[in-house]
């Protein structure tokens, strides 16, 4: 809402320089954006005449004006193409200084001497208007000082407003909440002599009153069309950022924007027959006045004439019934829509008006009449014309009910006590009828305040008032009880510094992600799609936090990165049936050196193990658990570099190498290294739980075992435990090797068997029994020959 | 006695030419061991008349002690230079880098969440969370935002499926708190938000912590209490704030919060628009149609709620001027914030 000061200040005498006003608004809920000149800076610029118009002999689109400026007249050229013979417009003399600094002197242009320049809107910071010359009105009086002619010295303030405060929609509301602010006394608007003379009238008939309230339309003939719209009336419209178009579009407009009513004039002889407010049917359809046609239904609230509908009710009106410029007759609508109607109607439609702003955010149902009259004097003051009698239809307006304040509940949800007569001072000034008594206070709020039904609501308009910066700061009596703190599950955040200390840096990508990306990815799960995504590439939800991560692993690959560790955490969605899962992973990406690069040379690039030692901290970081690595086939992974994790049996994501395939696919490197992790299996921590700790030395059997290479280390290693029983405390691979020595298609893998006793030292003997009972297993269940030392 | 001081002078020669611990020992031996050569004469004192036996024998054992001691001392010098070159051996350049793994980093954005998170904890405050893919009671009808209202169409809304949006705040975790507990009730809940706008301003996806108390006896005052403790707390400074009235569908009385400036100090500059204030929070008093959807009697208890932008106020704390870069994941911006 652009708010005229000069305007403002004819209805209340606030006695506030603007910044202090704008500063008292913010304060009070009307949040002032800006505070700007109703023009920028200009001097020497007056009206001027067009005395006549030659082409000039040199150019062709210029024109060698002779031009007044109420004194002398000089020769300008002029290049703008709607000037003409006795058009008045703003006439920067030599010597003026446009915005922008921009001096006026003497110039030739093409030969031919111009003093001075003819402007248009644009050039005078009035408008964005650059189409042409600014024409004044026919009658302005030649010579006078633009600032003043045109009223610029003033200043708008911007007021970026609430939704539930429709009522300042209008200078009449803005006016009044100042007046309440500051305490001092609002005029009303007048609202002028109608002069009713004709008898013409359209019949009005509402169907159903909950969608129009109230609705008041008159007929208006004989209208002069050569009129203009006083310069006072078109300044005011322009301030607020709306065309001066006709008079009596321009008067509809403006009383929009003095009381906060929308109104529509049809064109009398386009209406056949009476009006109906009505919803929509299927199969009608209307034109708007922007030219489209849109089709209607049920839930439209529409104007129909006999043959249908006229206009979209508080929207916008139809072509077919539009005011032309020769208009002599018309019948103007001024009717208050229930904002349960027409809210979300025009965005339906891709349209915001004006009209639907005010309509969806609510308008005083008890304004229509006095509206009509207030557009219907103006009309006639500017254009003349006969005035037929006002129709009314619709249910009268039930008047609003009172509210009750309660005292106690007023103190409990402030937190400080108002005395009573402050408090029913405050309610008056809004405007409410307010009754008090011992335990508080009835009030009943004017029609214009149709936001206020509860009592919180007046609790808000009270504490508004006297003003938010005058509540307390208070601390809330502290009764904190000690939280949850399980032991056996971890935060993410511990998980978090686990992978930040091993390297990792943490990213946060988008949630939806390319289609494509993600179906590779998941290995052809399709994500649930977003109706109306941003972008193409932003339409999927991720089904994997891999389709995020491997965008961040090229972006940073594609900028010189040697070496590229990444991890994130957040939910992924699966659709399942009719649901979709939202469950919480962390996921990672490494590719690169596998340490940063170092002075001694040992260089290396990341490999499967490095990134197995990450994923097995992780699910550890709350204590040793059962991890099992299985070689398994993933679509998004390299076949032979490829596990599915089991934790304690319990399915725990994926690890494995990019297939190079798909490397290829999505441009990211194929010595890249993914992992996938449910958070909710890493988050899972153990109770630590006390075991006598063996207070007998501990023996050390090495054994290098040889067998297919087909046979996966896990297998030795838990087969060695099996045999050996509880004397065995730890086994270690130490080392793997194929090469000369062991025949191909075979392996060694070299065991490190602790073994300890729990009630005594193990001789040599008990060593040696274990030991062979780990070669037999191995030898029977693997076919594992012990490699000669 | 010739031999004697010849073999003195010979061994107190070998003694100085000695290079190294076993060549000293070497001589010990050729000289002092039980075969050597001191000692020997000592074995020919026999030979001697038995008057001449004690004075000679005194000198030698007098010579003996001298080499003896010489050898001593040579050990000594010796012992001292192999340390010296083993030490001079082993030194290395301390100038170089370490050595390690190195470490990454917390994105920016839950540096600054872990940093929320830790204030309100300590008053008290434990972390809730919700879907993200919401269904439109929780996101807005349970909110006192009926379909059609204008608040709703200001959200910009990322649409599912019928029934289901991409949450447009974490207001939602309030009403799923408030459904899964009684009251007294105070809660967090921080999380990924989504609105359909993407420009230099804003990011189609974002982060915002929300807030809830709910208790018998909170007023309007100790929501300014709590939220100014936090502003102060978060950047470190005795900032000046203020409380302006606003709209929120499901607070009332409902405020925006300004804070003094960080950039300028409240002097009016281009991150505050001139205005010396910045807008950092939304909050209010839990309006009584947002109870009664969770059947939480309004006249027994009473709340307050609030809700900021995370990227915000990472920006405020860390200087961060281009929202964009929270999302770009590039390792030279994410590395500053490790």
């Amino acid at each position: 809402m652009r708010v005229s000061t000069n305007w403002l200040n004819e209805w209340v005498d606030h006695g506030l320089e603007n910044q202090a006003l704008a500063d008292r608004l913010t304060m009070a809920g009307l949040e002032v954006d800006a505070i700007e000149g109703a023009a920028e800076d200009f001097s020497g610029v007056v009206v001027g005449e067009v005395i006549s118009v030659e082409p000039h002999p040199n150019a062709d689109k210029l024109n060698l004006c002779q031009v007044s400026d109420g004194n002398d007249t000089v020769p300008v050229v002029c290049g703008a193409p709607n000037v003409f013979k006795g058009m008045r417009a703003p006439f920067a003399r030599v010597g003026a200084v446009l915005p922008g600094d921009f001096k006026i002197k003497k110039a030739k242009l093409r030969g031919e001497a111009s003093q001075g320049m003819l402007c248009s809107a644009k050039e005078l910071g009035l408008s964005e208007d650059a189409a042409g010359l600014m024409q004044l009105a026919g009658d302005a009086p030649v010579g006078t000082d633009l600032r003043d002619y045109l009223g610029l010295d003033d200043q708008i303030i911007e007021i970026d407003l609430t939704p539930n405060r429709g009522d300042c929609l209008g200078m009449i509301g803005v006016a009044r909440e100042v007046g309440a602010l500051t305490g001092k006394s609002v005029c009303r608007p007048p609202v002028g002599e109608v002069s009713q003379g004709g008898s013409e009238e359209i019949p009005v008939s509402v169907e159903d009153p909950a969608d129009c309230p109230s609705y008041a339309g008159r007929v208006i003939t004989g209208i002069d069309t050569r009129a203009e719209s006083p310069v006072w009336l078109t300044e005011r419209l322009r301030r607020a950022g709306l065309r001066p178009i006709s008079p009596v579009v321009d008067v509809t407009n403006y009383v929009m924007l003095e009381l906060g009513q929308p109104m529509h004039g049809f064109r009398l002889d386009a209406i056949q027959g009476g009006v109906t407010v009505r919803r929509g049917r299927q199969d009608e359809k209307i034109t708007l006045l922007d030219e489209r046609e849109v089709a209607l239904d049920e839930d439209i609230l529409v104007i129909a004439d006999e043959r249908g509908p006229i206009a979209m009710a508080g929207v916008m009106g139809g072509l077919g019934t539009a005011v032309e410029p020769d208009t002599e007759a018309v019948f103007l609508e001024s009717a208050c829509f229930s904002p349960t109607v027409i809210a979300g109607r025009a965005r339906r439609f891709g349209l915001h008006t004006d009209a639907s702003h005010r309509f969806e955010r609510g308008v005083d149902p008890a304004l229509q009449q006095r509206a009509l009259d207030r557009a219907t004097a103006l009309i006639q003051s500017i254009a003349g014309g006969e005035a037929g009698p006002v129709t009314l239809a619709g249910s009268q307006p039930a008047e609003a009910a009172p509210i009750r304040l309660r005292r106690e509940r007023l103190h409990a949800v402030l937190g400080f006590e108002l005395e009573a007569d402050q408090v029913t001072d405050m309610l008056q000034r809004l405007g409410l009828e307010v009754r008090a008594d011992e335990a508080g206070w009835e009030a009943v709020p004017p029609s214009f305040r149709f936001d206020l039904a509860i009592e919180e609501d007046l609790i808000e308009e009270v504490v508004r008032i006297h003003g938010y910066d005058r509540v307390p700061v208070e601390s809330l009596p502290s009764d904190v009880r000690p939280g949850e703190m399980p032991e056996s599950r971890l935060a993410l955040d511990q998980l978090r510094s686990l992978l930040v200390e091993r390297g990792y840096q943490e990213a946060i990508t988008y949630s939806f992600v390319p289609a494509e990306t993600d179906r590779i990815l998941s290995g052809g799960t399709e994500g649930q799609k977003l109706a109306n995504p941003i972008s193409q590439d932003l339409e999927t939800m991720r089904t994997t936090l891999w389709s995020g991560l491997v965008g961040a692993l090229r972006h940073n690959a594609n900028r010189q990165q040697s070496r590229i560790r990444l991890f994130e955490s957040g939910l992924r969605f699966i659709p399942q049936g009719s649901d979709i899962k939202q469950e919480p992973w962390v996921a990672g990406v490494a590719w690169g050196s596998a340490e940063p690069e170092q002075w001694d040379g040992r260089k290396r690039p990341v490999d499967f193990f490095d990134v197995k030692g990450d994923v097995e901290a992780l699910l550890t970081a709350g204590g040793p658990r059962g991890l099992t690595f299985q070689a398994d086939s993933h679509p998004a992974l390299h076949p032979g570099q490829c596990a599915r994790i089991l934790v304690e049996g319990e399915k725990g994501g994926w690890i494995g190498r990019i297939h190079p395939q798909i490397a290829d696919q999505l441009d990211v490197p194929a010595d890249s290294y993914l992992f996938e992790i449910p958070l909710a299996v890493a988050a899972q921590g153990r109770l630590p739980a006390y075991r006598p700790v063996s207070r007998f030395p501990s023996v050390r059997r090495d054994l290098a075992f040889i067998v297919d290479e087909s046979v996966p280390a896990a297998e030795l290693v838990s087969a060695a435990r099996e045999a050996a029983g509880e004397v065995l405390s730890e086994v270690r691979v130490f080392d793997v090797y194929q090469g000369k020595g062991v025949d191909s298609g075979r392996k060694s893998i070299a065991l490190g068997l602790i073994l300890q006793g729990s009630s005594r030292t193990l001789t040599d003997d008990d060593s040696d029994r274990v030991v062979q009972q780990v070669r037999e297993l191995l030898e029977t269940r693997l076919g594992a020959t012990v490699r000669d030392q | 006695m010739e031999d004697l001081e010849r073999l003195s002078r010979e061994a107190e020669a070998a003694i100085e030419a000695a290079e190294d611990l076993r060549q000293l020992d070497d001589i010990r031996v050729r000289y002092l061991g039980k075969k050597g050569e001191l000692t020997a004469l000592l074995k020919s004192l026999g030979k001697l008349p038995a008057d001449e036996r004690p004075a000679a024998g005194q000198a030698i054992n007098k010579a003996k002690g001298e080499v003896q001691s010489r050898i001593e001392a040579r050990k000594a010098d010796l012992e001292n230079a192999e340390i010296e070159a083993r030490l001079k051996r082993e030194s290395v350049d301390v100038t170089l880098p370490g050595r390690g793994q190195g470490r990454g980093g917390l994105h920016p954005v839950t540096r600054t969440l872990q940093r929320i998170e830790g204030i309100f904890r300590q008053a008290g405050f434990e972390v809730a969370d919700g879907p993200e893919i919401e269904d439109e009671f929780h996101n807005f009808e349970a909110l006192n935002i009926p379909e059609h209202h204008p608040a709703r169409a200001m959200h910009d809304t990322f649409f599912v499926r019928p029934g289901e949006v991409l949450r447009t705040h974490t207001s939602p975790v309030q009403i799923r708190a408030m459904k899964d507990s009684r009251p007294p009730l105070r809660i967090i809940a921080p999380g990924r938000v989504y609105r359909c706008d993407s420009d230099v301003t804003h990011t189609p996806m974002f982060h915002q912590v929300e807030g809830l108390l709910v208790d018998s006896n909170v007023s309007m005052s100790h929501l300014k209490g709590i939220l100014t403790d936090f502003l102060r707390a978060f950047f470190e400074k005795d900032l000046a704030v203020r409380f302006r009235p606003s709209y929120f569908p499901f607070t009332e009385p409902s405020a925006e919060v300004d804070m003094e400036c960080v950039i300028c100090g409240g002097e009016g500059c281009r991150v505050c628009s001139g205005t010396g204030w910045l807008e950092v929070l939304g909050c209010g008093m839990v309006h009584p149609e947002v109870f009664r959807h969770v059947n939480i009697d309004a006249e027994q208890w009473r709340g307050y709620a609030f809700g900021m932008g995370v990227e915000r106020l990472a920006m405020l704390r860390y200087g961060v001027d281009d929202l964009r870069l929270f999302f770009e994941n590039d390792l030279r911006f994410l590395g500053q914030f490790a």
